[in-house]
């Protein structure tokens, strides 16, 4: 493996006493700043839409930032956990926290199928393996038109209100639409938090950065990619059924490649390997493609070319530059 | 199943075989260029749809099909050459996570940047007069122009084995592509070597791309899909390997087009399946090595 | 090289005051008051359907011109906020319920494919926006998805494949070949096709099913050939249309059978030339040289010359155009933008906005109207005029399947 010159969070580098502190409570700071974050948005719809997304590429972030293994093929992760909620929600008439549950349990299961496969390979190799395997997920998904609806996409994914500890809160309202994702959102983040601060969590960036080490202290390199594997689909499969939940619909376009690839930019733009990363740069994709297109129909020209800037000139994306800039 | 005939089948392979002509010719550039510089270039499909918009313009402004052919490459490859230099150069040692990144942003700034020189709305190519119309190979009639893709990649292919096994610049190459450490201790300039390497496989590129124009048109577009068809090929003919390449295209092509015959809603699956088996069975591909993986 | 339309410049104009006024191509902020009539249009303006999209929003801009230069609704003017929804459903949802939440849109009028279609129509469905669909679905018919709020300006699979149907078999073969893209719309036409085809005996010699964005039909063409069918259904759309086109005429499939698809793409016509195209027989909602004929539709047609450099208006541009135009036709009729008031007109109205008469039928609010059938001919590049129109399918609602086959009691 290659030791990717990307910094994680150290938990030994000594910093500044107020980061330091910062980083204690980051699952905190972040939460805080995702619900003021409707605020500076203009558009709620999107705001949420950014909270989602946020989380897909904090499942990537996972596998990628944390452990470094480079998947093109979360999008079935993200599109199973969106198709299980929408079909229990859609199709069976389910409540929302079992359409939840389901889309944990829809990620955690293609993470499992996939991961099994994708696992034997290495390197470059498991990029493209996942990348395949996803387009077959894809597929699958397509040619089922009777449960997912193929390519008309699932409609009917409605929730109206949302009851809990005996209040009704009115599910179509914007705001309480955002602050329910948000709260499923908060709850990822500190159960992140507490994963990245646990054994497990030494051990995932320790196969990161010296491979041979960690085999030669005993662990089991494939086992560990596995089970972080299987975790970052439970993570994407909550994101998914969030967005089956925001949309009210699931469309096959949750499957494609490109959404593999979204994921993949948005980590990389916020910053791979950081905690708070994926959600910024969930938004700076989700906003600059906004702005942008409000000069020109030609978004990705400049999407695109803000991707090869910060792949040449920030590898640490903008967050983890900003980061760096602080411990300084 | 009713009108299965011999010849039906014997079409069909011919089909597959000019199907797989062009996956072969992506694959071999996309195989060079990673088995030399251990980039998985995600620009592929972006060349690919570059070179036929060349070639389309080329063509509209009365320049002749057979000088097309040449010119559009040639332009692409050069292109390839400054991509290399100016943006890949740069990432040669930050692991091989780093150039995939670059590619994959810059295939999203080719794509938009054909739409806003050419429009999202694709342009037809007509079919040389002279490629036109189709004949008969004994089996039944089979597309004039078909044939002449099957046979310009034959050309390309032996073409290229030449230069690779008769020239000191193609013996570098494959040493390069087993071991670059060792070719580099022995005074070889490789960052020239992976420099034309480069060239030469976006020139491919563009060159299936040009082939592809009359068959199918041109659209901003076309490049994705068939990417990820080419990706397909060279996993499972092995990465690095040309031989792999070419015989893991004319494979998939035919897979394609026997699906096509027998149960055509799954054709594309086919391909994706048929990665999965190989890999289970041979995670290094027909002809991978182990030691490119990691 | 297309012409761009940047109304979607309007898009985020409620969060950038500073940019909005910098933009040029608002046509009514200048007149805009506070009650204006907002039309939400999100349409597929990046992407393959680019072409269609632009079209639709210079037909929208005409009807909203008309509406306003004409007094507007009691003084009050109409503004088109157009929106890109990138043909993609998860977009188009979440734009949806920007319009619907925070723009605060009296109608949306849009989308260019079934799943986009149905994905706005879930959003202003569950918020009770009024919604004028303008692509072709069966399912938008449905008990299932219907909603009092929504209608249903362009044609339906079912009606457009009867139409081409009756015409073709009874004029070319009964031994029929289906070419068919594999989802929903592929699907819904052929069985347009069949039912128009089942009374007069017609056979189906194969359905064959290609992957939707395919580049390569000449895997499928030997085994159709080999059938020897006199008639070769291929129903696609967009690029896979004019790619299959392309690719059947390569294979000679021309000389042996007549190819008929169930929409015949203006857009797609042009960009494919007149070579893969030729001899085509199609249907369409509308193609502009039936000037010649009706009178609503020359008057549109000059309107729209008038005011885009003079280009034709495209079939699907001219479904935005009866599609914007009836929800403010009808809410000047009502007095009010008060959907529970605007639908009744709706259900009552019978219009003859730009290609003869029109009604809503009232069970599923689909526009019953003609279908027209056209043959494309060897027109040379750059004129407009590409097709010829060889038979007109009258409005019918016979033609449409029956309130009770779509669930409705």
């Amino acid at each position: 493996m290659t030791v990717d010159n990307v910094v994680a969070l150290r938990p030994s580098e000594p910093a500044r006493g107020w980061l330091s502190l910062a980083r204690r409570r980051r699952a905190w700071l972040a939460s805080l700043l995702l619900i003021l974050f409707p605020l500076i948005v203009p558009f709620k719809a999107l705001a949420a839409q950014i909270l989602v997304y946020g989380l897909y590429a904090l499942g990537l972030n996972l596998l990628f930032g944390y452990l470094g293994l480079l998947s093109f093929g979360h999008a079935a992760l993200f599109g199973v956990g969106a198709y299980f909620c929408g079909i229990a929600v859609a199709t069976f008439g389910l409540p929302w926290w079992a359409g939840i549950g389901l889309g944990i349990f829809g990620g955690t299961l293609a993470a499992a199928l996939i991961g099994a496969l994708a696992i034997r390979t290495r390197g470059i190799y498991f990029a493209m393996v996942t990348l395949a395997l996803a387009q077959c997920v894809y597929y699958l998904f397509y040619e089922e038109a009777g449960w997912t609806g193929g390519e008309s996409g699932l409609t009917g994914v409605d929730v109206k209100t949302i009851d809990l500890f005996g209040v009704s809160f009115n599910f179509v309202d914007p705001l309480v639409h955002y602050y329910v994702i948000c709260a499923f959102v908060v709850a990822a983040l500190f159960a992140l938090s507490r994963i990245l601060a646990s054994p497990f969590g030494a051990v995932i960036e320790g196969v990161r950065e010296n491979e041979a080490r960690a085999r030669a202290s005993g662990i089991d390199v494939s086992r560990v990619r596995l089970v972080t594997f299987i975790v970052s689909g439970a993570f994407c499969g909550l994101a998914g059924a969030l967005l089956s939940l925001n949309l009210s619909i699931v469309s096959i376009e949750t499957l494609n490649y490109e959404t593999s690839g979204l994921a993949v930019m948005m980590c990389l733009l916020g910053g791979m390997g950081t905690f708070f990363g994926p959600f910024v740069g969930a938004a700076l994709f989700l906003l600059l493609e906004n702005i942008v297109s409000l000069y020109t129909v030609h978004w990705q020209l400049i999407v695109g070319a803000a991707f090869v800037a910060c792949v040449l000139f920030f590898p640490r994306g903008v967050w983890g530059t900003l980061m760096q800039g602080l411990e300084k | 199943m009713a009108g299965l005939t011999l010849q039906l089948l014997g079409l069909q392979l011919f089909t597959g075989v000019a199907l797989g002509a062009l996956y072969v010719l992506l694959a071999v550039g996309l195989s060079l260029i990673f088995g030399m510089l251990t980039v998985v270039n995600f620009a592929h499909g972006a060349f690919y749809m570059l070179g036929a918009y060349v070639g389309m313009w080329l063509l509209m402004h009365g320049v002749n099909f057979w000088l097309a052919l040449a010119l559009a490459p040639l332009a692409v490859g050069l292109l390839g050459l400054a991509v290399e230099r100016t943006l890949i150069r740069p990432l040669y040692g930050r692991g091989i996570d780093y150039p995939l990144l670059l590619t994959f942003g810059l295939s999203y700034i080719i794509v938009e940047g054909v739409r806003v020189v050419f429009g999202n709305t694709g342009y037809p190519v007509d079919t040389p007069e002279i490629l036109q119309g189709a004949v008969n190979i004994g089996v039944g009639y089979f597309p004039l122009y078909r044939l002449f893709v099957i046979a310009a990649t034959a050309v390309i292919l032996l073409a290229l084995w030449l230069f690779l096994e008769r020239t000191s610049f193609g013996l570098i190459v494959r040493a390069g592509a087993r071991d670059p450490q060792i070719v580099r201790i022995l005074g070889v300039d490789v960052a020239r070597v992976w420099l034309i390497v480069f060239g030469l496989g976006t020139a491919l590129a563009a060159l299936a791309g040009v082939l592809a124009a009359p068959l199918q048109g041109v659209i901003p577009e076309m490049g994705g899909p068939i990417l990820a068809e080419a990706f397909v090929v060279t996993v499972v003919g092995g990465m690095g390997s040309l031989v792999g390449a070419v015989l893991a295209g004319l494979l998939v092509g035919v897979v394609v087009s026997m699906t096509s015959l027998f149960a055509p809603e799954m054709s594309r699956v086919a391909i994706f399946a048929l990665m999965a088996v190989v890999l289970l069975i041979k995670p290094q591909g027909f002809f991978g090595r182990a030691g490119l993986m990691s | 090289m297309t012409e761009r339309i940047t109304g979607v410049t309007r898009r985020r104009a409620a969060a950038m005051a500073g940019a909005a006024l910098a933009s040029p191509f608002l046509f009514h902020i200048a007149r805009a008051q506070t009650a204006n009539i907002k039309v939400g249009f999100p349409v597929p303006l990046t992407g393959p359907y680019g072409a269609e999209a632009q079209d639709q929003v210079r037909a929208a801009q005409v009807a909203i011109a008309e509406f306003n230069e004409t007094g507007g609704l009691k003084g009050r003017q109409a503004e088109l906020l157009v929106r890109d929804d990138k043909l993609n459903p998860g977009e188009a949802a979440t734009r949806a319920l920007e319009l619907c939440e925070t723009d605060k849109v009296d109608f949306v009028v849009g989308s260019l494919s079934a799943s986009v279609q149905l994905a706005v129509n879930n959003v202003t469905k569950a918020r009770k926006v009024l919604y004028n669909s303008i692509s072709q679905s069966d399912a938008i018919n449905e008990a299932k998805d219907f909603s009092p709020y929504t209608f249903h300006e362009a044609l339906n699979p079912h009606m457009t494949g009867g139409a081409v149907g009756r015409y073709a078999f009874a004029k070319y073969g009964k031994k029929v070949a289906f070419l068919t893209a594999d989802y929903a719309y592929g699907y819904e036409m052929v069985r347009g096709f069949q039912a128009a085809g089942k009374p007069m005996g017609v056979q189906t010699l194969i359905d064959v099913r290609h992957p939707l964005g395919a580049t390569d039909f000449s895997t499928l063409l030997p085994r159709i050939q080999a059938l020897r069918p006199e008639v070769l259904v291929i129903s696609n759309f967009g690029r896979d249309q004019q790619i299959a086109l392309k690719q059947a005429t390569d294979f000679g499939l021309k000389k042996s059978m007549k190819i008929v698809v169930p929409i015949l793409l203006y857009t797609g016509r042009i960009a494919a030339g007149a070579q893969a195209f030729d001899g085509v027989v199609g249907g369409t909602s509308y193609y502009w040289g039936i000037e010649k004929t009706i009178p609503s539709a020359k008057a549109f047609n000059d309107r729209f010359r008038k005011m885009h450099n003079g280009r034709v208006p495209s079939d699907y541009g001219s479904l935005a155009y009866a599609g914007v135009k009836t929800f403010l036709m009808a809410s000047r009729q009502a007095g009010t933008t008060d959907p529970q008031a605007v639908i009744p007109v709706m259900e009552a109205l019978k219009y003859d906005d730009y290609k003869g008469p029109e009604y809503y039928r009232k069970c599923d609010h689909q526009a019953v109207q003609s279908v027209f059938i056209i043959e494309s001919k060897n027109a040379p590049a750059g004129d407009p005029d590409v097709f010829n129109v060889i038979a007109t399918d009258a409005p019918n609602e016979v033609n449409l399947r029956s309130c009770e086959e779509l669930g409705f009691k």
